[in-house]
This record gives C-alpha cells, sequence and structure tokens, in this order.
C-alpha cells in the first residue's frame, strides 16, 4: 500500500489518527524510517543527528526498560543513554539546552506529575510544554505507552520525536530507529559528535 | 534479598525521581519484619493519595502495606470506588478490574503465578470497596471461596457506593439515608462475615482500622492462611466521613464508637481448625526466632 500521508511534527490535532491507519509502515531491519517514509539505518542516524542537533532542547526520554538494570543488555544502555546525552550537552551551543527526563513507569498519577523532572506517558505534552522541547528522543519505553505518547505528542505539540526502539521501530515517531542497541546509542552518539558545527543552531 | 533483585541503572540513578530513589534506599521489601511500626521510620510502600482529607481508607492502606509480608512477591487486584484512585500511588504491583470482577481476576491471576514461579510465594490480595464486593461483585465473591481460591479478600466497608455519590449498597445499614439513597434502607446490613465462614473462607475478620497493631496481625494471619490454606476475608469499616456528615478529624472517633462490644464492628475472628495449627506453627517459629536474636545479641555482648 502507498500513502502520501506524512509523519511530520504537530501539533497535528487533538485527536491525530494513528499513523499505521494511514498507510504508514515500520522498516524492515537494516532500515529506519523518517516522517514515514523508509531509508537506510545511516540515513536514519544522520537526520537524527541533524534534528537533536538543531533543536532548542534536545531531550531524551528513557523508559523502565533503560532506568532499571534488568540485566546486562540494561545497563549497557543505560550507559550508551547518558554517553549520547553527554554528547548531545557537549556538542549544542549556549543558546541550546539538552535535557535527559525519565519516564519511570506509565501509571497515572494524581493529581498531577511534575514535568520539571518527569515525562508520563498518559500527558506527555505536560513535560514538552513546559520545557519547550522541540526534539525528543523516546528509548526504552514498552511500545503500547510509546505508542500512546507518541501519537499525543504529534497532536498536542511540535516536537519533533525519534524513537530508538528495541523492537522494530513506532509509525508514529517522526524518525524510527529499530533494534536498539547501545551500541546504536553510541552510533547516534558519534554522528552527533561528526556532524557537531556543521548544523545551524535554532534561530 | 529482594531489594537485589532490580536495580535502578547506575547511569541513571540520579534522574530518577526522588520516590523511586527512596523505595530503592529506604523501603522495607524484604524484610521479614517489616510492620506498622515502619511507619515513618523507613519509606512506605504508598506516595500520595487522592482520597478525601481525613478518609479513613488512606489509614487503612497505609496500615496494610506496611504489613503486607511479602510486597515484592504481591500482586494487588482493585476494583473501581475510591481505593482504586490510590493504586497509582501505590509501590506494589496492582492490577485494577472490572467493577465486581476482582476474585474472578484474582482466581485467575493466582493459579498462574503458581504454574509459572512454582519454588517462590506469589501472594494475591483482592482490595475492593463494599460495593463490589458484596453488590455487583458477590457472584465472583463467592464463587472464588466456594473453589477454594488461595488469596485474601479484603471488603473497604464504607457501608456505600462512595465514589459514585453514596447509593445504597447491601452493606450498608437498615434504616441508612444516603444522598442518592433518600428512602432510607430496607433491609439489614447482610451478613458477609458470616456468609464467608459458610462459604469456605479459613480466616474471617470484622474489625475497624482504627488500630494499626491490629491492621498488622489480620493481614500477616489472612496472607500467610490464604498462602497455604484457602480463602479468607477481611471486613474493615473505613467510614467514608463525606458521607456520613463527619469532618476530616472525625474518621477515627467514628471508628472507635462502631467497635464498642455491642456495636456492629465489634471485633469478630474465625479461624478454621487448619488455620488454627498454622497459626500456632507460625508462632512458635516467630518465638523461636526472637530466642534465637536474643541468644545472639548475648553472645555479642559477652
Ligand atoms: C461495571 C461497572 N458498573 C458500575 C460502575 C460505576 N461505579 C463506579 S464506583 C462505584 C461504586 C463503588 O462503591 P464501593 O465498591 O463501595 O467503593 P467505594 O467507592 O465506596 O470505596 C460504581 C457503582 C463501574 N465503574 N463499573
Ligand atoms: S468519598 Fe468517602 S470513601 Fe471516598 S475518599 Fe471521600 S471520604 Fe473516603
Ligand atoms: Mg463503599
Amino acid at each position: 500500500m502507498t500513502t502520501s500521508y506524512r509523519v511530520m511534527p504537530g501539533p497535528e490535532h487533538f485527536l491525530p489518527p494513528s499513523a499505521a491507519s494511514m498507510g504508514i509502515r515500520l522498516p524492515d531491519p537494516g532500515q529506519g524510517s523518517i516522517h514515514g517514509t523508509i531509508v537506510t539505518e545511516e540515513e536514519a542516524m544522520e537526520q537524527a543527528a541533524r534534528q537533536l542537533l538543531s533543536a532548542k532542547v534536545p531531550t531524551i526520554f528513557p523508559g523502565p526498560l533503560v532506568l532499571w538494570a534488568w540485566n546486562e543488555k540494561a545497563a549497557k544502555k543505560a550507559k550508551a543513554i547518558r554517553y549520547l546525552y553527554e554528547t548531545i550537552k557537549e556538542s549544542v551551543d549556549s543558546s541550546q539546552h539538552a535535557m535527559l527526563i525519565p519516564m519511570p513507569d506509565y501509571r497515572p498519577k494524581y493529581p498531577k506529575i511534575n514535568p520539571e523532572i518527569e515525562i508520563n506517558p498518559n500527558h506527555p505534552n505536560l513535560t514538552i510544554w513546559h520545557n519547550k522541547i522541540d526534539a525528543c528522543i523516546f528509548v526504552g519505553v514498552h511500545c503500547h505507552q510509546a505508542n500512546l505518547s507518541l501519537k499525543i505528542i504529534r497532536g498536542g505539540t511540535n516536537c519533533y520525536t525519534i524513537a530508538m526502539c528495541a523492537q522494530a521501530g513506532h509509525e508514529d515517531a517522526m524518525l524510527s530507529i529499530r533494534d536498539t542497541t547501545a551500541d546504536k546509542l553510541i552510533r547516534l552518539a558519534e554522528w552527533v559528535k561528526k556532524l557537531k558545527g556543521s548544523v545551524p543552531p535554532p534561530v | 534479598m529482594s531489594k537485589e533483585r532490580i536495580q535502578i541503572a547506575e547511569e541513571l540513578f540520579d534522574i530518577m525521581p526522588a520516590e523511586y530513589q527512596d523505595l530503592v534506599k529506604r523501603a522495607t521489601y524484604g524484610n521479614e519484619q517489616r510492620g506498622w511500626k515502619d511507619i515513618g521510620n523507613a519509606k512506605e510502600l504508598i506516595e500520595e493519595h487522592s482520597l478525601c482529607a481525613g478518609c479513613p481508607e488512606s489509614m487503612a492502606f497505609r496500615y496494610i502495606l506496611a504489613s503486607l509480608p511479602n510486597p515484592e512477591d504481591t500482586v494487588m487486584v482493585g476494583s473501581t470506588g475510591c481505593t482504586s484512585l490510590v493504586f497509582p500511588h501505590v509501590a506494589v504491583h496492582n492490577i485494577h478490574s472490572l467493577f465486581g470482577n476482582q476474585n474472578a481476576i484474582a482466581s485467575g491471576l493466582k493459579r498462574a503465578l503458581t504454574v509459572r514461579f512454582p519454588d517462590r510465594h506469589k501472594d494475591v490480595v483482592v482490595l475492593a470497596g463494599d460495593g463490589a464486593t458484596v453488590d455487583i461483585g458477590l457472584d465472583m465473591t463467592l464463587q472464588a471461596w466456594f473453589r477454594q481460591e488461595k488469596f485474601t479478600t479484603i471488603c473497604f466497608d464504607n457501608e456505600l457506593y462512595a465514589n459514585t455519590g453514596g447509593q445504597e449498597s447491601g452493606l450498608m445499614q437498615k434504616g441508612f439515608v444516603a444522598k442518592m439513597a433518600p428512602v432510607g434502607k430496607t433491609f439489614e446490613k447482610v451478613r458477609l462475615p458470616e456468609i464467608a465462614r459458610e462459604s469456605g473462607c479459613h480466616y474471617v475478620v470484622n474489625c475497624t482500622v482504627s488500630k494499626p497493631n491490629l491492621i498488622e496481625k489480620v493481614i500477616k494471619n489472612a496472607v500467610h492462611i490464604a498462602r497455604e490454606i484457602g480463602p479468607t476475608y477481611l471486613q474493615l469499616y473505613t467510614p467514608c466521613i463525606l458521607e456520613i456528615g463527619k469532618n476530616s478529624m472525625e474518621g477515627l472517633q467514628e471508628m472507635r464508637d462502631s467497635e464498642k462490644p455491642t456495636e456492629r464492628f465489634a471485633y469478630k475472628e474465625y479461624v478454621s481448625e487448619p488455620a488454627k495449627e498454622l497459626l500456632a506453627e507460625l508462632a512458635a517459629k516467630e518465638k523461636e526466632r526472637k530466642a534465637e536474636a536474643k541468644r545472639q545479641l548475648a553472645g555479642q555482648s559477652a
């Protein structure tokens, strides 16, 4: 099935259609996707790095799968996420503000979350609005919660979403890299380093 | 033991909200002697609550969560009602079930956990309101007991449907008039503790939550008996101060007034014969543990 639908930064509207229902498909192994178009993984990496370097508030949202050291692989990923964050921080200029904000779990928190220190999948827009986040990475968030959040973000914010997914990627992210390992996170950090200085900062 | 089972990733520890850091550092998971006295000394397994100010359900939650003998391997099953708004703040695995279905969900869950983890104690504890337990869920409540499902059922009895504004429940007292039950209840409070006993529960207690040490005792008994023998039932009076026209400081007194010997929440307990034997065994073990601790202490100071 071909589609003219593109997964772009929003706000699309209150209830955007799920990208999958609009004909967007997931990348195969070795591929990535940008706005719903299948590209090579390397192209997706480069584009992700460019988005992070040109954002005012590039942010990583690590989820429970990496916040907790379930096993050695998860601990390695956590280390790589920290490295990626430090790399972004060092690679942006003083007008930009890199952030690392956890999604510690998925429960609906009452009466509200503290958007300065966490993001919640049931209302991710609050953290994005509060911190004026314009590009973010989802990593270590379970599929269903990532799908839910990515759709809400697309509906109500203008944030560019990047899924560093351990499985097959997310239709509702603007950019997907699949089968994410610690090595792939480090490769993205290397792309950020490589492009440092060559991507114009936000106006 | 249990806190080592899973840790926050070292590199991301500093960005975790304080409540999670506290849970890892100062909660009482894995401490077999945990109990109500940890409240105020250790990190509680309830973060905040979304109940009305002074609602006795909040005390009940705190005492129960402090007393569960095995919180890291316990799954609680809740149902719709005031209690369900609290579960998102609770650091024990929990499942929200469709209103009234809690004992059916718990039955399947307990069986699945037994198959999946044959070498580990996995406790299941249902916690639901009186509407969920006695009215809409009565079928599921009783069938689980008939089948001798090995889990604990706790009913927060506030004698009406609080969360939906005060409708009549089977556990409401005869003659009581509520905001959405203006005619007054025409029949007696359902005698669920007696029904529980006749339906096969091995441990049944009817009381208020005015005394934390008592709640600790009955929770521990109920969970241990359910684990080893069969279904257990606790009916705890957690008055809805909002619906009975009390203010936030008056919940405790309301419970004290209702637990007097002639009142409907005077302490009542039923223990089956096999459950009595188990409790005696546990008491003997506890006595031995304390004696051993004393001996060790004496050895150290000698
Ligand atoms: C299947 C179903 N029926 C009805 C309701 C509406 N409902 C929500 S809470 C509630 C009453 C809860 O009463 P109770 O179990 O006594 O709990 P309380 O709020 O008093 O603690 C009802 C009827 C529902 N959520 N689901
Ligand atoms: S409505 Fe009643 S039972 Fe519910 S939280 Fe308020 S006081 Fe407690
Ligand atoms: Mg009730």
